[in-house]
């Protein structure tokens, strides 16, 4: 029991220890294997590109024997952020013009590459329970709308899809990222929600997807661009060769991306 | 507890040689114990370091920071009144009646304590959500949806403090002597007299520090929150969640919307000084 009393706060100490190799001090590891034999590109990418990512990732590695491909998926704005507070990140893709523009106004980042589109769809449950058809059902009050947060990339899309379409939406919820605007519409306890067709494609069949004509009016631009203070820069830029590439660009529209 | 702190005078008594001992502690543990220290106290003074002291007041008046302020006060407030009436009762349970399975119970009773707050949030929505067992059946029979609601705010905030309580109150009834209960009783009194003039009572210090610590819990409440109630300015976005979305476009409004929280929380805890480390 006593030696248990010991035991328990050191492992939990050394659990801390090494979370927190993943975070700051992983910089200096990546940073210096970038030479070495072991290669560590590290992407930072939009939450909506996990899986198309995954895949070229994987790809990328089977081109290049030795190296291996290290993803931070999450929020463009909060990826964004982090990359200007100093991550060590080689390539960053975002889900936005306006949150890339944080990178390259703080010259982390040159121009930037153009490499997806994506358009909203309304999502609405297996078996539609509330009969909505198109953006105009949305301003019914009876029927429960999620939208994406005006502050993240999907929340604005849907604002200006909206706005073109002249519908006012009281949304019971603004989600903080399109994948949880989502979730809301798989458990059902939404009716519709706006949400980008490849989350909708992702989702499989617990979710229908309905296109309508202003969504191309609110097309989101994906840009991705290799980092100026990349640990590994020559493999950076080999990455947004491939997502750039023909292969890259099988791999998107599969997912339901448009590329230009 | 006591002990622990009564430690110190005993070494003193015990003359200079082992004095010497207590009073210079090894580096083996000063070390680790100061960059412990530091490792849970620079984050929070990284806040105030960076905080844009200059448009703070301004910052703070903003109609939507009150409206998630006033929203985080009152579900916190509902959902510490929601932990008494449910918790007290609960915590006298555990401490006062056997029954097989107490111990699991007991287990159970703090499983949110550890339980990550998004994995509380979604089994709320499978139980309470629009499709879920009593949910369902909550919408059919009585038109009541509680996702997106402020009462679901409260649920969920509730769900995640309510062990904070029972914890708090139940080590307070094992304490407490049961001399006087059992003299209430054979006094005449029944058993509700003597758990409302008597028992209450006794264990009211218990009570107050876990209401508070409910209270700090359900106000910086924030993954079954934005799972279960959502996210929506003056019904449900609260404190927490307004920091997060804050931290997508305005980092220094999100560094605001923090120090409050932080104050609130520093406030509370120093209002309970050591009534929760030492217990009862």
């Amino acid at each position: 029991m006593s030696r248990w009393a010991v035991a328990l706060p050191v492992a939990l100490a050394l659990a801390a220890l090494t979370g927190c190799g993943s975070g700051t001090p992983a910089s200096t590891s990546a940073a210096s294997s970038g030479g070495g034999a072991a290669k560590t590109l590290t992407v930072f990418a939009a939450a909506s590109l996990t899986g198309t990512f995954t895949e070229l990732g994987t790809a990328f590695e089977a081109a290049h024997p030795g190296t291996s491909v290290k993803f931070n998926f999450g929020s463009s704005a909060t990826l964004a952020q982090q990359i200007t507070q100093g991550a060590p990140a080689d390539v960053f893709a975002a889900a936005s013009p306006a949150t890339m523009k944080t990178v390259t106004d703080a010259s982390l980042a040159g121009a930037p590459a153009t490499f997806a589109r994506n358009e909203l769809e309304i999502a609405v449950p297996a078996g539609n329970p509330a009969k909505v058809d198109e953006l105009k059902d949305l301003s019914d009050p009876k029927v429960k709308v999620a939208l994406c947060a005006p502050q993240v990339p999907c929340g604005a899309a849907a604002l200006k899809a909206l706005g073109a379409a002249g519908l006012k939406v009281t949304p019971v919820t603004l989600e903080q990222d399109v994948k949880a605007t989502l979730t809301k519409v798989e458990l059902g306890e939404v009716d519709a929600a706006l949400v980008y067709r490849t989350d909708v494609l992702a989702a499989g069949g617990e979710v229908k997807g309905i296109g309508f004509p202003e969504a191309g009016q609110a097309i989101n631009d994906y840009p991705i661009a290799a980092l100026f203070n990349a640990p590994a820069p020559d493999m950076a830029g080999r990455f947004v060769d491939l997502v750039l590439s023909s292969r890259g660009k099988d791999v998107l529209a599969k997912a339901g991306f448009e590329t230009p | 507890m006591s002990a622990t702190r009564t430690a110190p005078r005993r070494g003193s008594d015990r003359g200079p040689g082992t004095g010497a001992v207590t009073g210079r502690p090894p580096w083996v543990l000063l070390a680790p114990a100061l960059l412990g220290l530091a490792f849970l106290v620079l984050p929070l003074a990284g806040l105030l370091i960076r905080a844009p002291w200059a448009t703070l007041p301004q910052r703070l008046t903003e109609p939507h920071v009150l409206q998630a302020l006033r929203l985080s006060l009152v579900t916190a407030t509902l959902a510490t009144a929601t932990c008494l009436l449910l918790g007290v009762p609960l915590a006298w349970l555990l401490a006062r009646v056997s029954f097989p399975g107490r111990r699991l119970v007991r287990a159970l009773v703090t499983v949110p304590l550890v339980l990550p707050p998004v994995v509380g949030g979604v089994a709320l929505l499978l139980v309470l959500g629009r499709r879920g067992l009593a949910g369902r059946w909550l919408e059919e029979s009585f038109g009541v949806t509680l996702p997106f609601t402020t009462a679901g705010v409260v649920i969920a905030e509730a769900f995640v403090a309510m062990p904070f309580l029972v914890i708090s109150v139940e080590g307070a009834l094992r304490a407490a002597d049961q001399r006087f209960e059992e003299a209430a009783a054979t006094l005449g009194a029944s058993r509700w007299t003597v758990f409302r003039r008597v028992t209450l009572p006794l264990v009211s210090p218990g009570v107050v520090a876990g209401a508070v610590l409910c209270w700090a819990r359900a106000l910086g409440e924030f993954g079954a929150t934005i799972t279960f109630a959502g996210n929506f300015p003056g019904t449900t976005q609260t404190m927490p969640l307004a920091v997060y979305l804050a931290l997508e476009t305005e980092p220094e409004a999100a560094i605001v919307l923090s120090l409050v929280l932080l104050a609130v929380s520093v406030l509370v805890l120093a209002g309970l000084r050591d009534r929760w480390v030492t217990g009862p």
